[in-house]
């Protein structure tokens, strides 16, 4: 009888990581080299190493998720409403090339390849703790930028007071966005979020193009999202197309969805429950036990501040 | 039907109603229950309870549209499946999920809704289970006994309450448990009229002796 053993460890696990990435690097710059001047490099596809300073200050010392888990265990509705659909039906997503349009109440409007964007801006690695509304968590190593700095790119008017950001709209590239039995959908399409200028100028609000030092994979919002760490996940938009500064506070998708339920907010408040379930614990993925959810997440010093005289009860 | 035939289709619905377990054994063994275990364990056996007690609250039906008599034969079958899983998916909770955490399970019994009408689904079915045998039928009087089963038509509207309660807006699944359950309703009902009807014609026309109503 043949005995199948599952494989120990692979060369990985016996190579230093500092020699095999060398040698990354190494192989990465013999490429740059083979490239002519005024050529651009080839889009990298979603895997492909990004590198980036890990932005200590900014950054949660804890363990960050396993990767496998950040990006098998998502809710990307344009994909489906299933935790494995973005994964599974991901390829049909194409990221490149790709145009976020910047626009609205600025002074200098642009429509920027996201290459250029990235060209543009220092990257950093911030590593954020993610809640999700429906009770667990992760903790994520995003590359990015602060959304911050690519609106003072743009020149906000005086008039400019909150920032929406949508998400592509093309149903040959989410399957989820054509209709379905008897018409119908999860969720109006393109997803619609929002943020108030504060917010959006909040220096530990990023573009995310990474993660886990590399470039977005589809599933987790390729080719660049929003990431705001004190709030429930489903405000950090995926696949964004657009970010537009606005005068009147957005109607945003969830809210739209279940007004009663999803807020314009929706900062992570365990004193304050969705109306049908408890906010007040989490199940941090790969862990066993629940642990107590943090007001702001964890980033009350931070940003608590932004909610001052506030009703939080009813603001969520 | 004969004994062979019984034994047989006994031995595919045990084997049906184990499956989803099988199934979940082999992604535990392959450590595939994604990256949340004890979430996707829990929705997994809340949603073959439903299906399951679905499935047991089908068989009168059957019997009434199609005229098959063989279902009624897997009912109990069924219905104790569904209690299986629905111990298995409470013990999940208590112990997986909130590890004991009396307190704060208790708040969510009370405060949450879904919560709520899904333990109110669990408590019927306790009874139900406990008078499933031949004796308990016996002991009870087949009229009682069938009065006090109606109940797990109860189990199955707070079970797909507690589904429409608790699934997040956007998804579908839900609805199609509830509209099952109002099908399989409406047959008992539609029956239960047809036959008080045909009873008061026969009461009302007894002099028609010899003459069959249709």
């Amino acid at each position: 009888m043949l005995i199948r053993r599952a494989e120990r460890f692979t060369a990985n696990d016996v190579t230093d990581p500092a020699l095999y990435l060398t040698r990354r690097e190494l192989m990465a710059g013999a490429a740059a080299l083979t490239l002519l001047p005024g050529e651009s490099p080839a889009a990298p596809p979603a895997g492909a190493p990004l590198k980036a300073a890990r932005t200590t200050a900014l950054s949660l010392a804890e363990p960050p998720t396993k990767l496998e888990s950040a990006t098998t265990y998502n809710n990307f509705y344009e994909f489906g409403v299933n935790k494995d659909d973005p994964a599974r039906l991901a390829h049909t997503l194409k990221p490149r090339p790709w145009v976020v349009q910047v626009d609205g109440l600025v002074h200098k409007p642009k429509a920027y390849d996201v290459e250029d964007l990235i060209r543009l801006h220092p990257l950093e690695e911030r590593v954020y703790a993610l809640r999700c509304v429906e009770g667990w968590s992760m903790v994520i190593p995003w590359i990015g930028f602060p959304l911050a700095a690519l609106l003072k790119r743009v020149e906000p008017t005086g008039q400019a007071r909150f920032v929406e950001l949508t998400t592509l709209l093309d149903p040959a590239q989410f399957p989820a966005q054509r209709p379905g039995f008897f018409g119908f959908s999860s969720l109006e399409w393109p997803y619609v979020e929002g943020l108030r200028l504060d917010e959006a100028l909040h220096p530990l609000t990023l573009l995310a193009v990474g993660m886990y030092g590399q470039v977005l994979p589809n599933q987790n919002g390729a080719p660049i999202r929003l990431v705001v760490p004190w709030k429930y996940g489903f405000k950090s938009a995926k696949s964004i197309v657009r970010i537009r500064l606005v005068a009147e506070q957005p109607k945003v998708s969830w809210e739209k969805a279940a007004p009663q339920e999803y807020g314009f907010y929706s900062n992570v408040n365990p004193a304050v429950s969705h109306p049908r379930w408890s906010q007040a614990t989490e199940r941090r993925i790969g862990e066993f036990r629940r642990r107590a959810t943090l007001p702001f997440n964890g980033y009350a010093d931070q940003v608590a501040s932004l909610y001052a005289g506030m009703d939080l009860k009813k603001h969520y | 039907m004969t004994r062979r035939v019984r034994l047989a289709l006994k031995s595919a619905a045990w084997a049906a109603c184990l499956a989803p377990l099988g199934w979940l054994a082999y992604r535990f063994a392959t450590g595939d229950l994604t990256a949340n275990p004890i979430s996707f364990v829990t929705t997994t056996l809340g949603d073959w309870t439903l299906r399951i007690l679905l499935a047991s609250l089908a068989m009168t039906p059957l019997r009434i549209v199609f005229g098959l008599s063989w279902p009624v034969a897997l009912r109990r079958l069924l219905g104790l499946f569904a209690f299986f899983y629905v111990c298995l998916h409470f013990t999940v909770w208590i112990v997986l999920d909130f590890f004991f955490d009396w307190p704060r399970m208790w708040e969510d019994i009370l405060k949450r809704p879904y919560i709520t009408v899904g333990m109110l689904a669990l408590l019927t079915l306790v009874p139900l289970a406990a008078t499933s045998t031949a004796g308990m039928v016996r002991r009870l009087g087949a009229r009682t006994w069938t009065r006090l089963h109606r109940l797990a038509y109860a189990a199955g509207a707070l079970g797909c309450l507690h589904f429409l309660w608790l699934a997040k807006v956007g998804r579908t699944d839900q609805y199609w448990h509830a509209a099952a359950l109002v099908a399989l309703l409406g047959v008992r009902l539609g029956d239960a009229i047809v036959r008080r009807v045909r009873r008061r014609r026969r009461a009302a026309a007894p002099a028609a002796a010899g003459v069959r109503t249709p």
